[in-house]
């Protein structure tokens, strides 16, 4: 049945693409997949045999007395709804509380993730202040290691979901929520905010990618580092631009003076696979463009435009691209 | 010797002619546009709110049109985001409180009267101001998406983002007030067929031979008293946080967000049933009637109207699952949600076993019975998949949800709706609908329904989120989108042959005659359309099919005041006659008493003193609508 279940995702949804919750990346979806089997079958059943009722009773040609059978198998029908809705009650029970006891043997990764219209920013917790580490829109997670999420909201309320790993949950200003991850194959995933938080409700995603254990490491080792000092001119131009504007207000740039907390942690933003929360992909072009005019690819963002002329955005392009 | 035109009651002496004459004097009303303002005669309060109603959900469908268009392609820009969060808002807004719920209750007002038998609905006068009310707030709010003042936080207006912070300027004062508008509407409704189905029955029509159509009213209207409280409290918080800076929702004061998703789910899950419950009624009156026989275990299928009502009120909280409530009460919630298969699924096996038990008749009323079957049990069938913490995890806020409840709400309302509209057409008018542009829009709007939202439930799988305004091309959900747009316009084509009939029916239709169903309850043995004073005699009721029983002659009471507007009360379990009871004459004061509380909710969007000051007005016009009458009515005696 297990092995049954990716085939019949595959084909009930087409095809399973980075955002499919039947991906199976992760135990959540995992369980999704094994527990959605057990409802289409049994839910199947009562449909086929409301279908075949149904066009038995149009079919059917002699219409004399047919006995006192409808009596019984009304008795028989509710009985299976009840067994049915039992036996499935039952199964969502359990597999509810196996997923809050996965992974408890072995000390959970912790994470903090805040939501903010329409980014998120993630915070990976350590005991040591020095190895606490925050970036934004993008979650590496190692593969095999249970993850727990704080979740909070900065302002409104969003949900927090990558589908391919586990079902969602919200974050609320005001509360903190709680989610366990079991990432249990490598690869590339795609969360996106599931509760309206307004008018760029559709352009806040975030970039999941779950490694190995040693990529994880190695990559976690250099997001701590602070951000390398620009090496051609033209960046040093753009890193005295950035640091002498208004961008330092809402940014913080590790090891510069930028220290704002409003806006993404950009030390390390030109590592990442896309802007603006999955916005646009993370290239020069795209850097540019949004820097120019970031209520272009998606209005209403809380990003100013910012007067430059276009050797000063060439420049801080040009930083901004250097800060791997 | 009296002469008949003195005698003050109808009976042996007072029939036919002369007590049509008569009756038609004393409960017409006035010819010409004062006559109009005034009328209180439910059939005409009924009619208003059933044509304000398709014209709403009319705009409500060009809206959904609008969002298909936008979604067909990835990264449209076609309709910018502030736009189209005021247009999925208000899609969701128009349908639910301006569409499905009115249209439900016009169909109620205008037949409940009928189908038990009495000659007006209780509180007449309240129910024009409840039309007055519900036009009024429609209207408003229309006019300020119109003017870009649409509310764009979701017809669900979550806090904080609908709260003053997140949501500046009045767009959500306009959707709350909207709200005050059609919760007062619908629970004078509700308090108006409560009391007829309890009150007004006529003489035998104890409550175990009531229409099921009556039954899933009652039902209806006792879950709209019992729920619409809960709405009002949260529309009421919400603009005082937002007029006068109270904090009920503000985390950061103390307040809590999620309140409101409590107060406004435990409205708005049994809002749905609201809506889907007169729509189970219609399938039983048109099962009957098509089937020849009362529907399949009578009492089962009440069991299962009232066992709906209760479970409504316990399982608010599956759409709260991701909003980490403890853990372990979610499984009552999910054991409640689910429990709804139960009394569902007993109501779909007793209409099937109906139509297996006789030769069913396959008219277009029918053909919408077979088509509401095919389709809400679909509908169930996602809910079961929804009310499973682990799968609604996944499945929560995603279009498998918007597929789940259309498939609910299409399938469980508006096809029945459109059989109900078809099936009781000549009634209202006197005219049939066409029979062959019935069939070509049944065959439309089923197909198009399908195309429209089957591919969501795979979509949503895929992940893609509800109320986005656009999504990446890299995502894969071109193809299915592009289907749901192509789908959407079918089925609007299919609706606008439905609108095309009834245009042309109204017209040309044939002459239906009293009776042309060859149905069984009581609304079909009047005229159609009925006369003001709807029964010439009050019927009497010997069984669950009177106009079948008895080779198709009613019994009649007589002893009713013909020179005055009088109604018989009978007794709320076996209806026997009880009381004699005056029903009011047509008035202007409802309607300016809408007209004034129209003004004071109004105002109240810009100024919290106009509660104060727009009272006021309230309180004249009420005054004046109820002031007492001097007249004391003449007294004789009466045999019963």
């Amino acid at each position: 049945m297990r092995r049954l279940m990716p085939l019949l995702a595959l084909a009930a949804s087409g095809c399973a693409g980075v955002q499919s919750m039947t991906g199976g990346a992760g135990l959540g979806s995992r369980q999704f997949n094994t527990l959605m089997l057990a409802f289409l079958i049994v839910t199947g059943l009562a449909y086929l045999f409301v279908l075949l009722f149904l066009g038995g009773a149009f079919v059917r040609r002699r219409r004399e007395n047919v006995g006192n059978f409808m009596r019984p198998l009304l008795i028989g029908w509710t009985a299976f709804i009840l067994v049915g809705i039992a036996l499935l009650t039952l199964l969502s029970f359990l597999d509810d509380r196996q997923s809050a006891l996965a992974g408890t043997g072995q000390p959970p990764l912790k994470i903090e993730i805040t939501a903010n219209q329409w980014w998120w920013q993630v915070t990976y917790q350590d005991p040591m202040a020095s190895r606490t580490l925050i970036t934004a829109n993008e979650l590496h997670l190692p593969v095999g290691r249970p993850v727990e999420i704080t979740l909070k909201a900065s302002d409104v309320i969003h949900s927090f979901w990558v589908p391919g790993l586990a079902g969602k949950q919200d974050l609320i200003p005001g509360r903190t929520n709680h989610i366990r991850l079991l990432p249990r194959r490598i690869g590339l995933l795609r969360g996106q905010c599931a509760e309206f938080c307004g008018m760029q409700h559709a352009h806040m995603a975030l970039d999941v990618i779950v490694e190995p254990p040693a990529r994880f490491a190695a990559w976690y080792a250099a997001q701590l580092r602070p951000a390398s000092r620009p090496a051609t001119a033209l960046a040093q131009a753009g890193q005295a631009w950035f640091l002498s504007h208004q961008c330092v207000t809402c940014h913080s740039i590790a090891g510069t003076t930028a220290g704002g907390r409003t806006g993404p942690d950009l030390t390390h933003v030109a590592s990442r696979r896309t802007i603006a929360a999955g916005t646009l992909p993370m290239n020069p072009g795209s850097l540019a463009g949004w820097i120019a005019n970031p209520q272009g690819p998606k209005p209403g963002n809380h990003m100013p435009t910012i007067a430059m002329s276009g050797a000063e955005l060439s420049a801080v392009v040009a930083y901004l691209g250097s800060l791997e | 010797m009296t002469r008949p035109e003195d005698l003050p009651r109808d009976g042996p002496a007072l029939q036919g002619e002369e007590l049509h004459r008569r009756l038609s004097v004393t409960w017409g009303r006035a010819p010409g546009l004062w006559g109009w303002l005034t009328t209180v005669d439910h059939k005409e309060v009924a009619r208003r709110y059933l044509i304000t109603a398709l014209a709403f959900f009319s705009f409500g469908g060009v809206l959904a049109l609008m969002m298909r268009v936008q979604l067909a392609t990835p990264e449209s820009g076609l309709i910018d985001p502030d736009r189209y969060n005021q247009i999925f808002s208000m899609h969701g807004t128009t349908m639910m409180f301006l569409f499905a719920v009115p249209v439900m209750e016009a169909m109620a007002i205008y037949l409940v009267p009928l189908m038990v038998g009495t000659r007006a609905i209780a509180f007449p006068r309240l129910n024009a101001f409840s039309y007055w009310l519900y036009l009024a707030g429609g209207v408003m709010i229309w006019i300020a998406f119109i003017l870009n003042v649409g509310p764009e936080a979701g017809w669900f207006t979550y806090v904080p983002l609908a709260g003053p912070e997140y949501s500046p300027g009045k767009r959500t004062d306009f959707w709350a007030q909207m709200v005050t508008f059609t919760e007062v509407a619908a629970l004078a409704v509700a308090v108006e067929l409560v009391a007829t189905i309890v009150k007004q029955r006529a003489p035998g029509m104890s409550l175990d031979r009531m229409p099921l159509f009556v039954w899933s009213i009652l039902v209806t209207a006792l879950m709209v008293i019992f729920s619409m409280p809960a709405v009002a409290l949260a529309s009421g918080m919400l603009i005082s946080d937002r007029l006068v800076a109270t904090h009920f929702f503000n985390a950061a004061e103390g307040g809590s967000a999620l309140l409101w998703q409590h107060l406004f789910w435990f409205f708005g899950h049994p809002e749905v049933y609201i809506i889907f419950l007169p729509g189970l009624g219609f399938v039983s009156q048109i099962t009957e009637t098509f089937c020849r026989r009362r529907v399949f275990a009578y009492p089962a299928m009440v069991a299962a109207l009232l066992l709906t009502g209760l479970l409504a009120f316990g399982l608010w909280v599956h759409h709260m699952f991701a909003t980490g409530l403890p853990r372990l009460g979610y499984a009552f919630y999910t054991a409640a949600s689910m429990a709804i298969a139960l009394p569902s699924g007993v109501q779909i096996f007793c209409w099937i076993a109906t139509m297996w038990e006789s030769r069913p008749r396959l008219e277009v009323p029918m053909l919408y019975v077979i088509g509401f079957i095919v389709t809400f049990v679909i509908g169930g069938i996602t809910g079961v998949m929804v009310a499973s913490v682990p799968l609604d995890l996944e499945l929560h806020d995603t279009y498998f949800v918007v597929a789940h409840f259309h498939y609910t709400l299409i399938g469980g309302a508006v096809f029945p709706l459109l059989g109900a509209l078809t099936y009781w057409f000549p009634k209202m008018t006197g005219r049939m609908m066409g029979k062959r542009m019935g069939l070509t829009g049944f065959a439309l709007v089923f197909l198009g329904f399908h195309l429209t939202f089957m591919p969501m439930h795979f979509v949503g799988m895929m992940g893609m989120p509800r109320r986005v305004y656009t999504y990446p091309a890299s995502m894969g959900w071109e193809g299915l989108n592009r289907l749901s747009t192509v789908g959407a316009f079918v089925l609007a084509i299919g609706l606008l042959v439905f609108a095309g009939n009834l245009a042309l029916s109204l017209r040309r239709g044939r002459l239906a005659g009293p009776n042309p169903w060859n149905a069984a309850s009581l609304e079909w043995a009047p005229a159609s359309p009925p006369p003001p004073y709807n029964f010439a005699h009050i019927p009497v009721v010997g069984g669950h099919t009177p106009l079948w029983d008895d080779h198709g002659r009613l019994t009649y009471m007589s002893g009713l005041r013909v020179d005055d507007r009088e109604l018989l009360l009978t007794t709320a379990i076996d209806a026997t006659p009880d009381l004699r009871e005056p029903s009011p004459t047509p008035t202007i004061w409802p309607l300016l008493a809408a007209l004034a509380t129209t003004g004071l909710f109004i105002w109240s969007i810009f100024d919290p003193w106009a509660v104060v000051w727009g009272s006021i007005p309230v309180a004249i016009t009420l005054t004046l609508w109820f002031w007492p009458k001097s007249r004391e009515p003449a007294t004789e005696p009466v045999i019963e």
